[in-house]
């Protein structure tokens, strides 16, 4: 117990150096890009959902994207799943724990609990290191069990760390830059395009009801300043002999 | 019979019988006097006094929305999560519940909070209205258990850390602590024993203790008048034909009008945030507690939700006394249970910061920017200002933000502990009252 109060107390101070890590980029992000949001649908069905699961989100719920069942049914579903089921596991998690070291998280919510620009960063941070379990490595995400799934797209890279001592103060400045060792499938803006479409897809999938929301919040907010007009015209009305 | 001497009802058309046959069994048209048409309050109310009804707004806003989210939450380990998720995707129109809901949590706190430093700028806590402020800081201290106990339901990581170690809070105190701590959660750790009670005491044991206290508390207000910014008494001054305040409205229609337009404002501001930033970039909903509650792993930052924090900092200041961290409990519990003493603590003669002198003025004005700085500091890790030089005596090498909150921790306690005597030292300074109320 005693630990625990510890830990509250002391661990704040660590998430804060652990905060001041690489600089995100910023993720393309447009809910209303529908052939995008498909586009990301197709990549995450195809690559992440061979080991990740998305127990929260429904395959009928891709038709807010413009699709159609049978589309969805047609392109977007495993053989097993009915269009009403979650994205559940094709992978048994303990194979994929046996795997990897570690079950891989759900991804229902994962552009919420890590931001979209942290996801965008990370899916191309990925490195060649002869020294993991898995030989890749993340600038983002240092030692993480995931593998480069989408090295075929992005090509491969490599860490290129250096180092010069600042002359006027003597302090070791370090540098570290990701090269692209072998060129992908897609080139660079082609595989910057291609993980903005999936990060796009995954904030849709984090709240699908965010679009709606928001065009709903212009409804509510025109009824409420024509609401709040009236209300003070007839505060004004009252009021006008008191004093 | 009194029901037959009862006039009947006039100037409700074709309702006027209805309104008779009930009035002659109940005191309908005696209420509707007492609380609204024939309640006087003060003319000269300002935009401090909209947030009283706000917070009763608010506490209906966020009835009705609870009892639409117990109809699909289910408090159970392990379902919970996947319960709000559901009610976030799946059940029509529940993603705008469950925001009303969260976004209500919040603006409860900002609404209750204005509402407290009405009273302490204008002095609504005196004489005759001692009963009314007690009443008041214990719906406060029921709104702190009420928002404590919802917080763990959606069974995030932050809901379950959070609650993890405001309980241990408990387990500090000396001798019964331990045992203390498992009879609130039901088990040696937060579990489902502890989702489910907590459950019960949300959904109905507090907001009836709420409820209860908040129709005393206007039941308290009716029965001695509102206070208003000038701070003097407008039933002092009553009109000698109709035996009524000269600076008193009637609060319908007058402020019921009023508050109408106040609350349009207020739901707009409220519209802003729950359809366009829900999680108000983090303070409202925290991106932690998207990842379901995991016993086994503690994330890297605990830190209590926006309304809490300032006495989280408080608690975070005090070091702790051989070993035990129970002292600072100690301190933030006073900090809290202090409003109370507030009404005995007073004794300027004026009640209006429009009247009072220069050291209570200063001595409010540090109170209200140390409780900001201190909220500040508690969503900030003790770090946020750097340490001092190793070699400084005394605080070398500590965290420049830990010393601040004790020096502000002191601050806070000033206003209330040094109140007796800088009252008194100001009283040659206050100005005089006006006779009448001004704007």
């Amino acid at each position: 117990m005693k630990k625990i109060l510890a830990l509250a107390f002391l661990l704040p101070a660590l998430a804060w150096a652990a905060e001041e890590g690489p600089v995100l980029d910023h993720a393309p992000v447009d809910l209303n890009d529908k052939a995008s949001l498909q586009h990301g649908a197709a990549i995450f069905v195809n690559n992440c959902l061979s080991c990740h699961t998305a127990s929260l989100m429904r395959y009928q719920r891709l038709e807010d994207l413009g699709l159609s069942a049978q589309q969805i049914e047609k392109n977007l579903l495993f053989t097993t799943d009915k269009i009403g089921d979650t994205m559940s596991p094709p992978l048994d998690p303990n194979v994929s724990k046996a795997a990897f070291g570690v079950v891989p998280p759900d991804l229902s919510l994962i552009a919420r609990s890590r931001s979209p620009d942290w996801l965008y960063t990370y899916l191309r941070s990925f490195y060649h290191d002869p020294k993991s379990k898995t030989g890749w490595n993340n600038e983002v995400f240092p030692n993480v069990a995931m593998p480069n799934v989408l090295w075929e797209e992005q090509g491969t890279q490599a860490l290129e760390v250096s180092a010069r001592i600042d002359e006027a103060t003597g302090d070791r400045i370090e540098t570290r830059k990701l090269v692209l060792e072998t060129p992908g499938r897609l080139g660079r803006v082609g595989y910057d395009r291609y993980v903005g479409d999936l990060v796009n897809y995954l904030v849709f999938m984090s709240e699908p009801a965010q679009r709606e929301r928001k065009l709903w919040g212009i409804v509510v907010l025109f009824f409420l300043s024509a609401f709040a007009v009236v209300a003070y015209l007839l505060k004004k009305e009252y009021w006008k002999d008191v004093r | 019979m009194a029901a037959h001497e009862k006039t009947p009802v006039t100037g409700a058309g074709p309702f006027n019988g209805v309104l008779t046959w009930v009035d002659q069994r109940f005191p309908l048209v005696a209420l509707w006097k007492e609380h609204l048409s024939e309640y006087y309050a003060p003319k000269n109310f300002n935009f401090w006094y909209y947030f009283g009804s706000l917070a009763l707004l608010v506490l209906v806003i966020q009835i009705v929305s609870g009892i639409f989210l117990t109809m699909n939450y289910k408090p159970d380990a392990h379902e919970a999560f996947a319960s709000v998720e559901y009610i976030m995707r799946d059940v029509p129109g529940g993603w705008v519940i469950r925001y009303i809901h969260s976004t209500g949590a919040s603006f409860f706190f900002i609404t209750v909070y204005l509402h407290m430093v009405r009273g302490l700028m204008y002095g609504s806590y005196r004489r005759p209205r001692e009963l009314l402020w007690l009443f008041g800081v214990v719906i406060y201290l029921a709104l702190m258990a009420e928002a404590f106990f919802g917080y763990l339901l959606p069974w995030g990581q932050m809901s379950y850390w959070g609650a993890q170690v405001i309980v241990n809070l408990f387990g500090t105190i000396p001798f019964i602590g331990e045992p203390l701590a498992v009879w609130i959660r039901g088990d040696y750790n937060v579990s489902d024993a502890t989702l489910n009670r907590f459950f019960a005491l949300h959904v109905a044991a507090l907001p009836l203790v709420i409820v209860g206290l908040v129709a005393a508390h206007i039941m308290a207000l009716h029965e001695v008048g509102s206070n208003n910014p000038d701070g003097i008494e407008i039933k002092k001054n009553l009109d000698p034909r109709t035996g009524t305040p000269v600076d008193g409205i009637p609060f319908h229609p007058y402020y019921t009008v009023k508050d109408l337009f106040g609350a349009s404002v207020f739901l707009l501001v409220f519209a802003v945030v729950l359809f366009f930033t829900p999680e108000m970039g983090g303070f409202f909903l925290e991106s932690n507690n998207f990842i379901p509650a995991d016993p086994l792993k503690t994330p890297l930052e605990i830190a209590p939700v926006w309304y809490f924090t300032p006495y989280y900092a408080i608690l975070r200041a005090i070091p702790p006394v051989l070993n035990s961290q129970f002292p600072g409990v100690l301190v933030m519990g006073c900090a809290v249970l202090i409003f109370f003493a507030l009404p005995w603590l007073d004794r300027g003669n004026v009640k209006s910061i429009r009247y009072r002198g220069p050291r209570w003025k200063i001595a409010f004005a540090a109170f209200v920017l140390s409780f900001c700085i201190l909220a500040y500091f508690g969503v900030h890790p003790t770090n946020v200002w750097g340490a001092f030089p190793k070699e400084w005596p005394v605080v070398g090498g500590d965290y420049i933000a830990v010393w601040t909150a004790r020096v502000l921790t002191i601050v806070y306690f000033f206003f209330f502990l040094g109140m007796p005597w800088y009252t008194a030292r100001d009283r040659a300074q206050e100005k005089p009252e006006p006779m009448r109320v001004t704007w």
